[in-house]
């Protein structure tokens, strides 16, 4: 299937709070231009692994590999310099800031003499939204003059311009309508071009056999199978989902 | 989503609609308050050069203070507390400089300012209690220390290369006090407006949680405003030492109201991710030309205050207006 290295490798994770088990022997290799879907009932571990690979937690134990690279991370800034960027479900925008400082959050470029080099943060927003047709006023548009939509297009945006291998989309779509919906699947679409992996969680299984190449059941912290789309159906995933036959 | 594309399409429009009204309501109101004071005044001496850059030198004060403000406000912080740093910090700077001479002196004031800073930013960033509270807290605290510290008396400032310095001196014809004004408004638009610093203490205000994903290092930027805070209320304190050649536990007592409104006026806004320091600037120069004006009228204290109070009050009213939408 993929000739190239997993941009990911999950190894025997185990995650426990206490006694209690979060999610244990998930194992799971994410390929460059690929989209991979978590899917699962609430309370089935999403969250939690998407915190372990975006480095908000450790796991207790097992292996994380990046490019054949084992690695360690236990800060989301770790994770960033690993080049794996995280879409989070309520966006972390700053609202009152332009299109180009939130692309620029924290990563800000500065001139020679250290101040801000707005001219080229913002014809990089330009040229970045303008290939990922995110359709914003302009890249001095103030977030908060966004729709739902286009918030998520330039969080998706943020996240393209700095991902260099994964890049993590914790229910990108839960908050939009039809149209934006459809609009943002379209963005997670064209990302395969780019050649870095995508894990997406989504509770919208349309959504999750429109988009993905391969989905990844949790049930209960549990890793019950991955499946790839083209082989199978909405009716097995359900089951997989659910444990009911 | 559907209408972008035709705003985009058409950039005039997005020109416009770029241009925020709210952003000039402080230099309309401010030319206003300017335009009715020279008519209504024209005989009491409003419009000489006299009184006008009086205006500017007894407002130097409130300017720098309110340069700290706009940091700490576009951080979602506040610092209630430079209304007594001011007078610890004068007075620490007076005691030492009769003791030890004028670097020692400013050095006192200038590290008061920054030590309360400390305090306050380091219960606010690190052991997370609200500002609010906090420099609530050591307002009072230190308007007790700027009592006890010399029991209430007034302690002179005589070095005169000091009160040169910081009061009534001048350099190339222009007072020093506007020296200092305009020096701290350009260091400080340039810090806020150009630096990575401004962006992220404007982030920390806006959203701390997606600054904080982003890799801000929140906690310092809470701390950085505060002590910027503290500081910038010492040097006010010196300022205030070096103009009336004395300290007294009194000065920058009333200062407070002052720079928030001067700011708030000015376009920052009071929950953080918005500020400008221009906007301050001429925030102050409208409070300080309203207390001129309004004495030159002949009003009496009491109708001062309450006709401040309802310019203020319209002002902010109007400058707040926009976040109602």
């Amino acid at each position: 299937m993929n000739t190239q290295a997993p941009v990911l490798q999950l190894k025997d994770i185990r995650k426990n709070f206490d006694a209690v088990v979060a999610i244990e022997n998930f194992s799971l290799d994410i390929y460059p231009g690929e989209i991979v879907a978590l899917v699962g009932d609430n309370g089935a571990g999403k969250s939690t692994l998407i915190k372990i690979v975006s480095g908000v937690y450790g796991p207790s134990s097992g292996t994380i590999t990046i490019e054949g690279e084992t690695v360690a991370m236990s800060s989301a800034t770790m994770a960033r310099s690993h080049g794996i960027e995280v879409v989070y479900q309520d966006l972390a925008l700053a609202d009152q800031q332009t299109v180009y400082m939130n692309m620029f959050l924290g990563r800000e470029l500065t001139n020679g003499i250290g101040l801000l080099d707005r001219k080229t943060m913002i014809s990089e927003t330009e040229k970045l939204v303008k290939e990922l047709d995110v359709r914003i006023p302009s890249a001095h548009a103030t977030i908060r003059d966004l729709s739902g939509g286009q918030r998520q297009g330039v969080a998706i945006a943020r996240a393209t311009r700095w991902a260099k291998k994964l890049i993590l989309l914790d229910e990108p779509t839960a908050a939009l309508g039809v149209a934006e919906t459809a609009k943002v699947e379209e963005i997670v679409q064209s990302l395969k071009s780019r050649n870095i992996g995508v894990l997406i969680i989504s509770h919208s299984l349309d959504q999750v056999f429109k988009l993905s190449d391969r989905i990844c059941v949790l049930r209960r912290g549990k890793q019950i199978g991955i499946r790839r789309t083209a082989e199978t159906n909405k009716n097995e995933i359900v089951s997989m989902i659910t444990g009911v036959n | 989503m559907s209408s972008a594309p035709s705003n985009a399409a058409n950039p005039a429009m997005s020109m416009i609609s770029r241009i925020n009204i709210q952003q000039y309501v402080v230099y309309v109101g401010f030319l206003a308050i300017f335009l009715f004071f020279a008519i209504v005044l024209k005989d009491s001496g409003f419009l000489t050069v006299r009184n006008l850059s009086n205006i500017v030198l007894q407002t130097a004060p409130i300017t720098i203070m309110a340069i700290g403000m706009v940091f700490v406000l576009s951080a979602g912080e506040i610092d209630l507390s430079i209304g007594s740093t001011v007078a610890v910090a004068a007075l620490a700077a007076a005691v030492t400089m009769n003791a030890y001479g004028m670097i020692a002196g400013i050095a006192a004031g200038i590290g008061a300012g920054v030590a309360i800073g400390l305090v306050n930013g380091l219960l606010v960033a690190y052991v997370r209690l609200p500002s609010f509270l906090v420099t609530l807290a050591t307002l009072g605290l230190f308007a007790g220390v700027a009592r006890s510290l010399t029991n209430l008396r007034s302690i002179p400032v005589t070095d005169s290369m000091f009160t040169g310095f910081f009061g009534s001196g001048s350099l190339l014809g222009i007072p020093s006090l506007i020296w200092w004004t305009v020096i701290a408004i350009a260091a400080g638009h340039l810090i806020f407006r150009e630096t990575r610093f401004g962006a992220h203490v404007l982030a920390t205000g806006d959203n701390a949680r997606a600054a904080s994903v982003s890799g801000i290092p929140v906690p310092r930027i809470r701390l950085a405003v505060l002590v910027i805070s503290g500081a910038l209320a010492g040097l006010a304190g010196l300022l205030y030492a070096g103009r009336l050649q004395a300290a007294k536990y009194t000065l920058g007592e009333t200062d407070l109201m002052t720079v928030i409104a001067a700011v708030i006026v000015g376009g920052t806004l009071l929950n953080g991710g918005k500020g400008s320091i221009v906007g301050a600037l001429v925030g102050s120069l409208m409070m300080g030309m309203l207390n001129n004006g309004l004495i030159l009228m002949g009003l009496s204290v009491s109708d001062q205050m309450i006709v401040r109070g309802l310019i203020i009050l319209a002002a902010v009213a109007v400058s707040l207006r926009e976040k109602l939408r």
